[in-house]
């Protein structure tokens, strides 16, 4: 199979899904001629003009209150929001509008808008242009929210969020863009609420989102060689969650580690953790353990910064841990 | 093109009316205690929504705000579906979910109440552009209060309506204050200055004046279809109630004396139903007429409501999302 990167792939599902409905458009900052700062959508306004591909002002709020307008009134908006972090700004349009729309009018008027950001730090960019925010907007009922963990996921979910009817939050991992996955020539799409068995295993599970599956098959290979057989689960969006993949995993090797870019205090980690404490209790051998970005803004120094997201020894260390049946706390 | 026959007149009269009797029966709801919450009233604005809805097609969209029951029923909503929203019954407009402060009545172009101030700027310029993108001549009108020039959004919002040309009118309904505070003390420099920095060609109306509201909201409205928007109108108007219906001690910010000169001397129903007997498009005995039928449409209609079904419990996981039925099963 071919392989092509992860911003290629998302280039590629956006232009699939203009060219297949007329509707669909694209929304944001330097989106056009400029492709966004990472290049991501080079190429499609040659191919959909100005019209589709509409460079807006920095006005974050003011665009993203345009997409909801244009979304309940007959478009499908995928919105660019330049960095995760802008998220902070859009937080009323996005929440108090778009994710209630369809409930407060219930059930007549709805919001088929695609949000599609980034997350991830250790690209040297600081406390404003680093953060993994997912599980603010996994918070808000309304939202879905999907986390592509390579270009295969990328295009194949992007191509289901611009068809849903309801908001969806896409985060890319903005240091995944350039990396190569193999992804299929034909079309096809990766239904929402389906995680990916990436790896199967016996002694432990590993949960990973997004930039964290990466790390965790890495660390699946060091405890492989330890003789520690981890069974490594993608959930690929967090909203829906596909619960029954995670409990029957949990069930099977009986320990799990949840690993997330987000902070770890009040995050995704604690989230799945807690399902599955309160679902697979008594197939547990250990408590299950939540590896999350450190409680600290993202540090400038790549001394500091380094230090603030698990790593895949980090990983294998816990889960040696775990399998030994020792009492530890998170790091 | 301003309203040249009789019918349309007393169209616009009874819209007015409509709206002062539903609010009415509102407040009493809240006095009697039947309606749960509270709600904001619009009695005293009534010649702005009328006036500017009147100049628009059913396809032609509004987003409404807070204070919005006079938005609604002037976008051509039914009193028994507005009340049974404001109860929180299953036959409401929204199924009892949005109730007063998000009715949305889509089936007329009513996009829907915000309880955030100044919340739907974003949606009314939004669509807007689906119209222009869409290539119909739908014009979209912004209905927002004096409070709400006070958010950023609005500036955002009208720099980019402004950039692209789009189609929608800024309806500033000033009614003098912005909750509980004198405008001119949130407000600095001039309002209309604000839309012109951008281009915008912005009008002050006396809002009492439902004609005057109306020829303005005629000629703006050709003009969005003709491409030559976004416009700003600034609608000087006043506020019968407290901020909302609980606010009933109010002289600390602002006087009896002055509330009774506008009841009594700028009430734009009282106006308009002086100019209708002075033409001779009406009499005394059609507009007593006029309005024994409304207060009885609402009596049946609040009295409807009350009797009506509240949602069965199950409903209160759906319409989370339009493809999962029950969002917690």
């Amino acid at each position: 199979m071919r392989e092509i990167t992860l911003s290629q792939a998302v280039n590629e599902a956006l232009a699939e899904e203009m060219r297949r409905d007329e509707t669909v458009f694209i929304i944001g900052e330097d989106v056009a001629e400029a492709g966004t700062p990472f290049k991501v959508l080079s190429g499609l306004v040659e191919e959909f003009g100005t019209s589709r591909v509409v460079d807006t002002p920095i006005s974050e709020p003011g665009f993203m209150g345009v997409a909801v307008g244009a979304a309940l009134t007959g478009t499908r908006p995928v919105v660019d929001l330049m960095f995760g972090d802008f998220m902070y700004l859009i937080m009323d349009q996005l929440c108090n509008q778009a994710a209630k729309a369809y409930y407060m009018s219930g059930g007549k008027l709805n919001v088929p808008l695609v949000l599609r950001t980034n997350l991830g730090a250790t690209r040297r960019s600081a406390a404003q242009h680093s953060q993994s925010l997912h599980a603010l907007v996994a918070h808000i009922p309304g939202l879905k929210v999907a986390l592509p963990s390579s270009a295969f996921e990328a295009k194949g979910l992007m191509k289901t969020a611009v068809r849903d009817n309801n908001p969806v939050v896409i985060i890319e991992d903005k240091l995944m863009y350039n990396d190569k996955a193999p992804v299929p020539e034909e079309e096809f799409l990766i239904p929402f609420g389906q995680a990916n068995i990436k790896r199967e295993g016996q002694d432990i599970t590993l949960i990973a989102t997004s930039s964290m599956v990466q790390v965790c098959e890495v660390a699946a290979d060091i405890l492989a060689q330890d003789g520690i057989s981890a069974e490594v689960i993608d959930p690929r969006t967090i909203v829906p969650l596909d619960e029954d993949t995670l409990l029957a995993s949990a069930r099977k090797t009986s320990r799990v580690i949840v690993v997330d870019e987000g902070h770890q205090s009040y995050g995704i980690t604690g989230e799945i953790a807690s399902r599955i404490n309160e679902k697979a209790f008594y197939h547990l051998d250990a408590p299950v353990l939540r590896m999350g970005a450190m409680d600290v803004p993202v540090p400038f120094s790549p001394a500091l910064e380094d230090l603030t997201v698990p790593t895949p020894e980090g990983v294998a260390r816990n889960a040696h841990l775990l399998v030994a049946g020792e009492m530890i706390h998170a790091a | 093109m301003t309203k040249t026959n009789a019918e349309d007149y007393l169209r616009m009269y009874r819209q007015m009316v409509r709206i002062r009797t539903f609010e009415d029966n509102a407040n009493q709801l809240y006095l009697s205690a039947k309606m749960p919450g509270l709600t904001h009233m619009y009695s005293g604005e009534e010649a702005v929504a009328v006036g500017i809805c009147e100049a628009l097609k059913i396809t032609d969209k509004i987003t409404s705000t807070h204070r919005g029951h006079g938005h609604c029923v002037a976008k051509g909503a039914e009193f028994k579906e507005m009340f049974c929203e404001l109860l929180g019954k299953e036959e409401g407009y929204c199924r009892g979910k949005g109730g007063s402060m998000h009715i949305a009545d889509q089936s007329n172009g009513n996009l829907g109440a915000n309880a955030i101030v100044g919340g739907s700027m974003g949606i009314a310029t939004g669509a807007a552009f689906s119209a222009k993108f869409l290539g119909s001549d739908d014009v979209t009108v912004c209905f927002f209060g004096d409070g709400a020039t006070a958010q950023g959004l609005l500036y955002e919002v009208m720099n980019m309506a402004a950039l692209w040309s789009l189609p929608v009118i800024y309806a500033c309904e000033n009614n003098g204050y912005s909750e509980y505070t004198k405008t001119e003390e949130i407000a600095a420099g001039s309002i209309t200055a604000r839309a012109e920095a951008f281009g915008i060609e912005a009008f002050q109306v006396d809002g009492q004046d439902v004609l005057a509201v109306n020829e303005l909201a005629q000629q703006l409205v050709e003009r969005c279809r003709k491409g030559e928007g976004p416009f700003f109108i600034e609608l000087m108007t006043y506020r019968y109630h407290g901020h909302h219906v609980g606010d009933i001690n109010r002289e600390y910010y602002r006087s009896k004396e002055e509330e009774r000169d506008w009841k009594d001397n700028r009430d734009p129903i009282i106006r308009f139903r002086t100019w209708l007997i002075g033409e001779g498009i009406a009499s005394e005995q059609d507009i007593e007429a006029m309005n024994a039928e409304i207060k009885t449409d609402a009596v049946d209609a609040v009295e409807y409501a009350l009797k009506a079904d509240y949602p069965d419990g199950s409903e209160v996981d759906m319409h989370v999302f339009t493809d999962i039925k029950h969002a917690l099963a």
